[in-house]
Order: C-alpha cells, then structure tokens, then sequence
C-alpha cells in the first residue's frame, strides 16, 4: 500500500471547503475575484458611467463635451507633450544605454546609479526641486550669480518646462529597457561588422541601433505611458503656468465641482485611458518585428572610447550635475531656510522644516502614518497574491489566468488618475451588508492600491518562476502536498529573493504614490504623497522642501538596503543596479 | 496491488496527437523500460501516468483503480507514486533529511516516526553521514540516491524514472545502473524507467516497450526484442541491427527455416507458422556474419576497417554490383586492410513476419 492511502488522513480541519472549492480550482476562483472585484469591475464601471451616464447611450453628450474649447485645447496639450516628451525620453535614455553598455567610461556603476535614481523618487518632488533649483530665488544659482533675474517668469512654467522634466523624468525607462537589449546582442554580430570594417558611429547606426530596435521601443512605450499618467509634474508646472492638460482638467473640476461632476469626469478618464493605450498600440506596431534571437551567453564587449574619452564622460558627469545634483540640493536649500528666497547662510540655516515634518505638522505626521499602514498593509495582501497568480501564469497557464494578468497589467499601465475615478464611481455608492460607503475612507485608497500595484509585483516574480525549476513542484505534488503546502513550502524559500524584490518596489511605489490617491485623499484620510502638493499650494514650499527630502532620504535607504541583499537576487530585477 | 494497465491511451496537445492508442500490461514488481529516440512520445507517457497530464483517450488504471481517463483525474498528490526527475528536482532549500521527510511531513506521520523512517531509508542508499547537507554539496550520484530516498520514504509501490543517467558521465552511469536494480530487488516496486539509451534498457528492465512517433512498437523481454524483432523500426533500432532482402524463404520446423542470400544458403529463425515464400524482410546483428573460407561464402571487399579493442569492425560490400554494404565484427586477434578481398556469411538471423 502507498503511504498516501495506508495512513488516517490528518485530523479533519474544523471548516472544510466544499471539494470543488478547494486545492487549484479554489486558487483560481479566489485570484479571479480578487482581480475582478479590484480592477475589472471598477474599470468596467468607469466605462458605464462615461458612456452611459443614466443608463442610456447618448452620443450628443460625449460630442458636446469632447467638443468643449477647454476639453479640446487640454487633449491637443496632452498628445503633444507626452510625445514630445518621450521622443526626448527615448533619445536621452538611449545615449545613456549606449554609453553605459558598450563603452569603457570609467565609475560607471555610480552613474548609472545617480542615471536611473531619480525614477525612484516621487516626480512631484522632483518638480518641486527643479522648481526650486531654477528659480529667480534659487538657493543654488543664486549665490553663483547664475539665477534669472528677480520677477521674471519662472522658465519651467510653461509647456516646455513640462515636456523638458517628463522627458527627463522618464529617460531611464528607456535607458533600462534599451540597455537590456543591447545586453542580448550577440557580440559576434559586432565582431563580424568590425572584420567588415565598420568602427565608431556607422557601427552604431547600422548595427547596434538596428539590433536594440525591439528594446528602445519598449522603453519609448514605457515612457509614454508613464508621461500621459504623470500628475505630480503636470500638475506642479502645468496648474502655475495654465497648461491645462487631461490629468489636471479631470482633478480640478473634481475638486471644483464634486461627485456631481463624476459622469463627464469618467469620460473624459475614459478618453485618458484610449490615448494611453493608442499610444502604447502605435509604439509596440512601430517596435513590432520583434527579436528572436537568444544568444545570450555573451556580452558585448565595452569599446574603448579612445581619446573621446574624457569629453564623454565629462558630459555624462554633467548631466548628473545639471538634472539630479543641482535640483536636490536647491532641495536641500530650500528645506533649511525659514523662507523661500532667503539665501542660504550661516545665519539663516535651520533644521526648524525637518522638525516641523517630522514632529510638530499633525497632518504630515498622520498622513505618514495612514501611507505607511497602507503600503504595509498592501505589500502584505499583494505579495501573496502575487506568487500565487504568478504560479497559475507559469505554470497553468489558460485563458482565465492572461486575463488576469492583462487586467493587472492594464491597472498597473493606465494612469493612476483613471483608478482614482473608477475607484469614487464604484465605491460612491453604499455597499451591499454594510450600508455605508467606503468612499472618502481610507479603504478606498487600499482598494486603489492593491488594483494599481498587483502587475508591479508581479513582474519581479514572474521573473524568480521562470529560474526555479518546474520539477521542485512536480516532485512535491508527488509527495502528496497540496497547491498551499507546495506554495509555502517549495516555492516560497525558492522564491525568497523576486519576493524581496517585489516587496522593496511596490513599498517604494506606494509609500510616496500620488496619482491615485490624490483624487481619494479627504479630511478622514489623508496620504503623505499629494501632501507636497497641498503644503506647496498653501505657500509652505520650505516644509514641502523638507518633505521631500526626507523621501529623497528614504528612497535612498531603501535603494541602500536592497543593494545589501542585492547579491542573491536575480539580475535585472532592481533597476538601480548595473 | 501495484500493476499498471494503461488502455488504449490516446494524448493530444492542440492539434497534435503525441499518442496514440498506447496499451500496456505491467505487472506488479517488474522493471519496465520504455525506450525511443527523442520527441517520441516517452516522457509524455511518463507524465500521464504521473498525473501531470490529462488523457486525451482511453485509461491509465494502477492495481485495479482507474487514476486517469478523459472525465476522471486523480491528481499527483492523491496517486502515490514516486517519481525520479532527470535533474532529480531536490528541493535546493531543505537539507537531503527534509527532502526525504517531506512526503512524510505532509502525509501527517509523527515526527518521531518520521525521523526513524528518514534514518532507516537514507541508511539503506548510504546517504546517513550525509543527511544534514544540501542537495548543491552534493555529487551527481549522491544526489541520485537521494531521489530513491525519496521514493522508498514513501513507500511508493510504482516508481517512474525520466531518463535518470541522461545528465551524467559515462563512469557513472554503470554504476548508478547497479543502484537501480538494487533499488529494485529492495523495493520490489512496480518500476518504469524512460529512456533513449538502449544499453541501460537492455541491461535493466525485465520488458521493454519500445516507441516511435507515440505508439508502442513492441512490448517484450530484452533478449526477445534483440532476437526477435517485431517489424524492421525496431530490427534497426536495436543493437545496430540490420534488414535485408533474402529469396526462397522455407520454413524447416521448429521455428527453423532456410533462405538464399545473395546466391548462398543461410540459416534463420522464424515464427513457427511462418509459411514458404519466395521473397522476405531478415533482420540481423553484425554479430551474425563470419568470416568463412573462399568456396563457402559470399565475396566482399573491404571499404574501412577500424579497431574496436576487443574486435575489428570491418565495413564491407558484397553482391553482384559490389554495391550492398555489411558490417560485421570480426575477433582480435585480426588484420584486414582495406580494398582487400573476403568472403562472409550470415550464420543467424530473423525472419521477420510479414506486415499484418
């Protein structure tokens, strides 16, 4: 007799799911209405109440309020600075990649380090460093005798200013992408073009750029995503200078006018999300002819820059310089004087913001701690889940888990604005059972969350299956354990690293996330993330300075703390890491 | 308790159909081996008979319980069987003890009673010194024997083994095949082993079935299937085998018969209801032709001579037109060159029954 048959079954659990429910079938169900009560049904509720406000299709509505002067000069706006801005994107990021992959420029780990650093911190940080930096009263050019002088217009108040940050903000998007893909070019199609004579620029041109096509467009999709959904720089730029574009037009009137205005706000959320994914169709057909090749055993090797050597890396240095040093320390600057436009002295120098963030402000200091509980709370439930669809993706594989999966990912893709209203229609009304709404309580920001986030950690994860071993599982169905014991017991401990990985960037993401929540944010609930938003609006730019440094500060030591246990973890999986 | 009747079985992954109409009888205790090339259908078969795939047609019963068909699935956890991956599949993290006691852990078995067990086993496959290591500090071998722990551990009754000396060197293998028949006196499990390798078949198994483009070809004892084949796929499969042209075949009794090959008489074996025909299939073994002095044999020339150690392999061509190639074996002490002129003859053979 097998042992599985000979001994007493373990002591009966006392509550047993019925058998159908129980084992994979039951996984599947519980991942499935996860997914769906989370972002299939909110989504789809969002596209109910675009089209069909009170129940009914009525086609002269949509044409009147798309044909809104302010509606229509806020679309025009959006199209033409998100792909102004990732045309610069891409090709910034792509110099970067080249540089960084295939040159012998020196300290190369710390640039690219500071190069994909600032995607990590929140851009509306990063908008108000830049603000900071290059303002008449700059604490920085100030004192060099650099700064505009007093009472002109701010330079980055204006479409180019929005369209310079975002292209800039989202350079290292393209550059992750694109230097991933140089990676795989096989080095003897390299080799073969140098015996045929090609060095130097037509070499790039004609082979390496060819070769990292699939690659550059990715990273050029990628960005664009990210610009058409990035509400902290277009908000923080584009409210001073009257830029309206979609994301802004849809938070103003929703703060203006309230939920009476939610019907024409979701459509115009709907026409943000067919941009959003027109944009990404157009990018993934121009990137199509996609590569098969799977040489990967050999890097390319790095060229020697030769006597071009200094100039570039001067240059590079100086990119540093100009887009991360400069605007963080006028961060800094601003963050340790009483008020802005004081110069930063020996006497004016004060601690007086950081205390004030980080013990005296009740709304800094509680907004923190709801954006901690939440982060925490939603690492906790995502990463779960996450193993477990990973699993069903990888392993068994069906219709039902790529829908979900393309749901995760078309939450994750879609701007955060876009959840931010389907979460209010969904969640307005009371609910079922409890006879209250969520809406306006903090559950609904962690709705938002775990729908958001779920393609975040999933991607890392997706990653560490593909390095285990199918036979692990196998061999443990075998000896009889079921689809949880095999998750805790196998997959887990092989997993342990992508999970850790998962976990630091969906707590990165989320501690400091605003586009989602700065439409769920009420008085009963507030996050630390819009909050340099409000403090900047409110004319405390030297708290919401001191703010952001310390979530400059705190991205750091987490980015510090991942590179610690970096070793073990798979390659490509934290971006910051050469 | 333990035989395994797999019926008409029938797999298919989208529209290819992997096998087909797959019917076997293992009884309980015997070593099967399943022996094809590559991409023939064995591991998939394998698979099946493990739980990891769905039939597409037909059943999969083991001691008399129906595990599989196309509308009943019972799945792996439930089945009780042992499996030994080609990579063996140890679980990186756990120490060769905890790989051994998992079954145990999840099956519930207190842990005292587990920790005796695990003891007892990994001292049978001499893995006791050994238990606290990880299966990385571990040699190809040891981590073997670690996967047979984990197999007579749970007291498995039916062991399937997916290619287990594909990945190692070739010192090793001969050992590691001693370990399986050991392996399989202790046990005295049902054991079914895939494989393309057809010396470890032959060597092992008590039957073996052998595939080709997923349907059995011949399911029968090692010696049966080098001497008797049962159509020309598995005559050239097996044993360097070879399949000639022979003209008036007469059976002479008792499964003798006579043949004319290439204008010389050869004797043969054939089935004992094998009627006279003036053409028919042999199949032979290099072993079975013979050098034999000028006025008995068949004049051949020598194309290529190699040294083999133990014997000469001499590659010849014979027949009117020079134009039909042998290959035989010749004993050491031998010296042939090439271009020179022989004579050979075919002493054994198979006659093999025409296609029904």
């Amino acid at each position: 007799m097998p042992l599985a048959h000979s001994l007493a079954k373990r002591p009966l659990r006392a509550l047993r799911l019925p058998a159908a429910l129980r084992g994979e079938r039951g996984l599947l169900i519980a991942l499935a209405l996860f997914v769906g009560a989370l972002s299939i049904l909110p989504l789809g509720r969002l596209a109910y109440a675009a089209l069909f406000p009170k129940g009914v299709f009525d086609a002269t509505r949509i044409v009147e309020i798309l044909g809104n002067r302010r509606i229509f000069e806020a679309t025009l706006n959006t199209i033409w600075i998100s792909i102004a801005a990732t045309l610069l994107a891409t090709v910034v990021g792509t110099l970067a990649a080249l540089l960084s992959a295939l040159s012998d420029m020196r300290a190369r780990t710390l640039w690219v380090f500071g190069f994909v650093l600032p995607l990590m911190i929140p851009p509306q940080v990063i908008a108000l460093a830049w603000i900071q930096a290059f303002s008449p009263a700059s604490p920085i050019l100030g004192p060099l005798g650099l700064a505009l002088p007093a009472g002109t217009r701010h330079p980055l108040y204006s479409m180019g200013g929005i369209i310079l940050l975002l292209g800039l903000y989202n350079a290292p998007l393209v550059f992750l992408s694109v230097r991933a893909s140089l990676y795989r070019v096989p080095s003897s199609m390299l080799e073969a073009a140098q015996a045929q004579g090609a060095r130097g620029f037509p070499l790039i041109r004609d082979i390496v750029l060819p070769l990292a096509r699939g690659g550059i467009f990715a990273g050029a999709a990628l960005a664009f995503v990210s610009s058409i959904g990035n509400f902290g720089i277009q908000a923080m730029l584009g409210i001073p200078a009257r830029v309206p574009t979609l994301i802004t037009l849809i938070y103003r009137q929703l703060n203006s006018y309230g939920s009476s205005a939610l019907n024409d706000m979701a459509l115009l959320a709907l026409l943000l999300a067919g941009l959003t994914v027109l944009g990404m169709a157009l990018t993934a057909w121009l990137g199509r002819r996609s590569d098969q090749r799977v040489d990967a055993t050999r890097r390319p090797p790095r060229r020697a820059l030769g006597r071009w050597r200094l100039p570039i890396e001067a240059t590079a240095w100086a990119y540093l310089l100009a887009c991360l040093a400069l605007p963080l320390s006028a961060l800094l600057g601003t963050a340790l004087v009483r008020g802005v436009g004081q110069p930063l002295t020996r006497d004016t120098v004060t601690l007086e913001n950081f205390s004030n963030a980080l013990f005296h402000h009740d709304g800094i200091r509680q907004a923190f701690g709801t954006s901690l509980l939440l982060t925490l709370g939603t690492v906790a439930v995502l990463i779960p889940v996450a193993v477990a669809l990973g699993y069903v993706l990888c392993w068994r594989p069906g219709w039902v888990a790529r829908a979900l999966a393309v749901a995760s990912e078309l939450a994750y893709a879609l701007p955060g604005i876009i959840i931010g209203v389907a979460m209010i229609l969904f969640f307005l009304r009371p609910l079922p059972f409890i006879g209250t709404g969520l809406y306006g309580t903090v559950w609904v920001i962690f709705a938002a969350y775990l729908s958001n986030f779920l393609a975040l950690a999933l991607r890392p994860i997706l990653g560490g299956y593909a390095q285990i071993e199918r036979g692990l599982d196998e061999a443990a169905q075998l000896a009889g354990a079921g689809i949880f014991a095999r998750l805790r017991d196998v997959v887990l401990p092989s997993l342990a690293p992508s999970v850790m990985a998962a976990a630091i960037l969906v707590f990165m993401t989320a501690i400091n996330e605003i586009q989602t929540s700065v439409l769920l944010v009420s008085s009963r609930a507030q996050t630390i993330g819009p909050m340099i938003i409000f403090l900047d609006e409110a004319g405390s730019s030297t708290l919401a300075a001191a703010v952001g440094c310390l979530m400059v500060a705190l991205v750091l030591a987490l980015m510090g703390l991942s590179l610690l246990l970096g070793r073990r973890l798979p390659e490509g999986v934290l971006p910051w890491r050469d | 308790m333990s035989d395994i009747r797999i019926d008409t079985l029938g797999k298919r992954f989208g529209n290819t159909q992997v096998l087909h109409d797959v019917s076997l009888a293992i009884n309980e205790g015997e070593f099967v081996a399943v022996l094809g090339p590559s991409g023939c259908g064995k591991t998939t078969l394998l698979r099946c008979l493990a739980g990891f795939e769905r039939l597409s047609a037909g059943t999969i019963a083991v001691g008399g319980r129906t595990v599989s068909s196309p509308g009943r699935h019972t799945p792996p956890e439930d089945r009780g069987i042992g499996v030994v991956f080609q990579n063996y599949a140890l679980w990186p993290h756990m120490t060769v003890a905890q790989n051994v006691a998992y079954g145990l852990k999840i099956a519930g078995l207190a842990k005292a009673e587990r920790a005796a067990r695990v003891a007892k086993v990994l001292d049978t496959v001499e893995l006791g010194p050994l238990a606290d290591r990880r299966p990385a500090d571990l040699s190809g071998g040891q981590r073997q024997r670690v996967a047979l722990a984990r197999c007579l551990a749970m007291q498995s009754r039916v062991v399937l083994l997916d290619e287990p000396l594909a990945n190692l060197d070739v010192h090793l293998r001969a050992a590691l095949e001693e370990e399986f028949a050991r392996f399989h006196a202790q046990s005295r499990a049902t054991m079914f082993y895939i494989t393309h390798d057809q010396s470890e078949a032959l060597a092992l198994a008590d039957r073996i079935a052998v595939m080709d483009k997923g349907r059995i070809l011949q399911f029968a004892a090692p010696r049966a299937l080098y001497s008797e084949p049962a159509d020309e796929t598995v005559a050239n499969f097996i044993g360097e085998g070879r399949v000639i042209d022979v003209r008036s075949l007469e059976p002479m009794g008792a499964g003798r018969a006579r043949a004319e090959l290439l204008g010389r008489n050869a004797p043969l074996r054939c089935r004992p209801d094998q009627r006279a025909q003036p053409r028919a299939r042999v199949s032979f073994h290099p072993g079975d032709l013979h050098l034999v002095p000028e006025a008995e044999g068949i004049p051949a020339h020598v194309i290529r001579a190699s040294y083999r150690g133990a014997f000469l392999r001499a590659e010849v061509m014979a027949g009117p037109r020079a134009d039909i190639p042998f290959t035989l074996n010749i004993p050491a002490p031998a010296s042939l060159t090439q271009g020179q002129r022989i004579t050979i003859a075919l002493r054994d053979g198979w006659v093999l029954p025409a296609a029904a």
